[in-house]
């Protein structure tokens, strides 16, 4: 199994690390001619604005959309915001590959940025993980088809659907495996 | 001091920005124009580094004015430079609600001594350095992120990719030593053994390491992402070349895909001018900014 880590900019080579660490193969995407092979994607940090432009430029935009309606996509923070079906408060063309609005940089500035626990329940497991929040999104609203299964306190931090995986905060800034994990087991039961 | 909570949210901002290119702007519309290209980031002055090299005098923090006039206008990090040692304009920007803070040689040092101790703040520092020991020693006051200095203000590489090419061999010779040869090493280079040991653990510094001072052209960042940099800033060659959207654009492209020749060729084709430049070997001793900090 390959996975695809988009490297367009952002903090792929983290991604990368923890799928290394799980024992997974990766490629980095910057051309849609990369996604081929590819069982899943994930799509990491970094600044949303720049990662449209960069997609849009080598058409990678298009070939990702086609991607996430038959494969799995993990994104992260900014790879949430550009998977998100609309963002409320700034201009910008998304992916729409899932059903929730999503607010930029929701919770202010850098000197805003915060560490804070995150409960993960998905179907018959849940666990708890060290969140890690960079200048992060809100979910404001899920919609149809989409379930939230993270969470900090009230708010919806990390949710899916069948084929994209989104989280507002960075599981590859720690060195605990068991989102990615989960990832790759959504990925497997997709193949 | 590496697995310190707040640490580690300041060095994800700077992982939040590899690969990406960040650009020096002077005023909203220079601002939005970089986002419009697809920078990463803008770091907020009053004078670019050609200027304050060409006009000379005190060079200090931007006026606050302006840096919320920028903040303003992009969704992107700011950040802005404070004087090298100077705590107090850091604690203004702090206040202003900066993303990043530049510790930087371009402006007028204002100790000669001293760093800022950068761990009494919130928001992370980028701090210059020209060889290894000297990024360590920033990552030990507190730096989240490294570049190399360069000669800002130039247009011209050469200092970067020679200070690169420096921290790049440097860390090379550190993953060889035994670790007897460690703590002679930290005497010799001022850095506290932590991040010595992680350097030779992990082959890297623990902190991401970009360029900076003299990018003018695509090749120019492709050269400094091939000689191992994470990202680019670039201060004076967009906005004193001819076509500031167009080659801001051209940069961002070449520093994504610093490996694809083909596509950095047609990027680089009708950019006008780029920014004129000097012969770094023709500066004297006392012109040469990469000499301040210690």
């Amino acid at each position: 199994m390959k996975i695809g880590v988009l490297a367009v900019q952002g903090d792929f080579a983290l991604h990368e690390k923890t799928l290394h660490a799980l024992g997974v193969e990766t490629i980095q995407v910057r051309k849609p001619e990369h996604l081929d092979g590819c069982s899943g994607l994930i799509m990491p940090g970094g600044e949303s604005t720049t990662f449209v432009k960069l997609l849009k430029e080598v058409d990678l935009f298009d070939a990702l959309k086609q991607f996430g309606r038959e494969k799995v996509i993990f994104g992260t923070c900014a790879g949430l915001i550009t998977l998100a079906h609309e963002i409320v408060n700034y201009p910008l063309e998304t992916l729409d590959l899932i059903q929730i609005q999503v607010a930029r940089n929701a919770y202010g500035r850098q000197i805003d940025s915060f560490i804070d626990t995150v409960q993960v329940k998905t179907g018959d497991t849940a666990f708890e993980v060290e969140g890690v929040f960079i200048r992060a999104p809100k979910i404001v609203e899920v919609g149809e088809g989409t379930q939230a299964i993270g969470f900090r306190g009230d708010e919806i931090v990390m949710a899916e659907n069948e084929h994209i995986l989104v989280a507002t905060f960075h599981p590859e800034l720690t060195d605990d495996t068991r989102i990615h994990n989960y990832f790759l087991q959504k990925v497997k039961q997709m193949q | 001091m590496l697995q310190d909570k707040d640490y580690k949210i300041k060095v994800g901002l700077a992982e939040m920005l590899k690969g990406g290119v960040i650009m020096d702007v002077t005023n909203a519309e220079q601002a939005k124009i970089a986002e419009d290209a697809g920078a990463v980031a803008v770091m907020a002055l009053e004078r670019i580094p050609a200027d304050i090299r060409a006009q000379g005098g005190v060079a200090r923090m931007s006026d606050p004015a302006l840096i919320k006039e920028i903040q303003k206008a992009v969704s992107i990090p700011v950040m802005a430079k404070v004087r090298i040692g100077h705590f107090a304009e850091a604690q203004i920007l702090e206040a202003l609600g900066i993303d990043f803070i530049d510790e930087s040689e371009v402006l007028t040092p204002a100790d000669e001594e001293y760093h800022i101790d950068k761990h009494q703040f919130k928001i992370p520092f980028v701090c210059g350095c020209r060889d290894l020991g000297e990024a360590m020693r920033r990552i030990a006051e507190g730096a989240a992120l490294i570049r190399t200095k360069g000669e800002a203000g130039t247009g011209n590489i050469v200092e970067a990719v020679r200070h690169m090419r420096k921290v790049q061999r440097e860390i090379k010779h550190i993953t060889t030593l035994g670790d007897e040869e460690l703590v002679m090493y930290a005497k010799q280079t001022g850095a506290p053994l932590e991040i010595i040991r992680y350097v030779k653990e992990n082959g890297k510094l623990p902190v991401p390491n970009f360029a900076a001072g003299g990018i003018a052209t695509p090749a120019d960042a492709s050269l400094m992402m091939q000689l191992g940099a994470e990202a680019v800033f670039v201060g004076s060659g967009i906005f004193k070349s001819e076509d500031p959207p167009k080659r801001a654009k051209a940069i961002v492209m070449a520093t994504t895909h610093y490996m694809d020749f083909d596509l950095i060729a047609r990027v680089s084709e009708g950019l006008r001018e780029p920014m004129k430049g000097i012969d770094v070997s023709k500066l004297e001793e006392e012109e040469r900014m990469a000499t301040r900090g210690w």
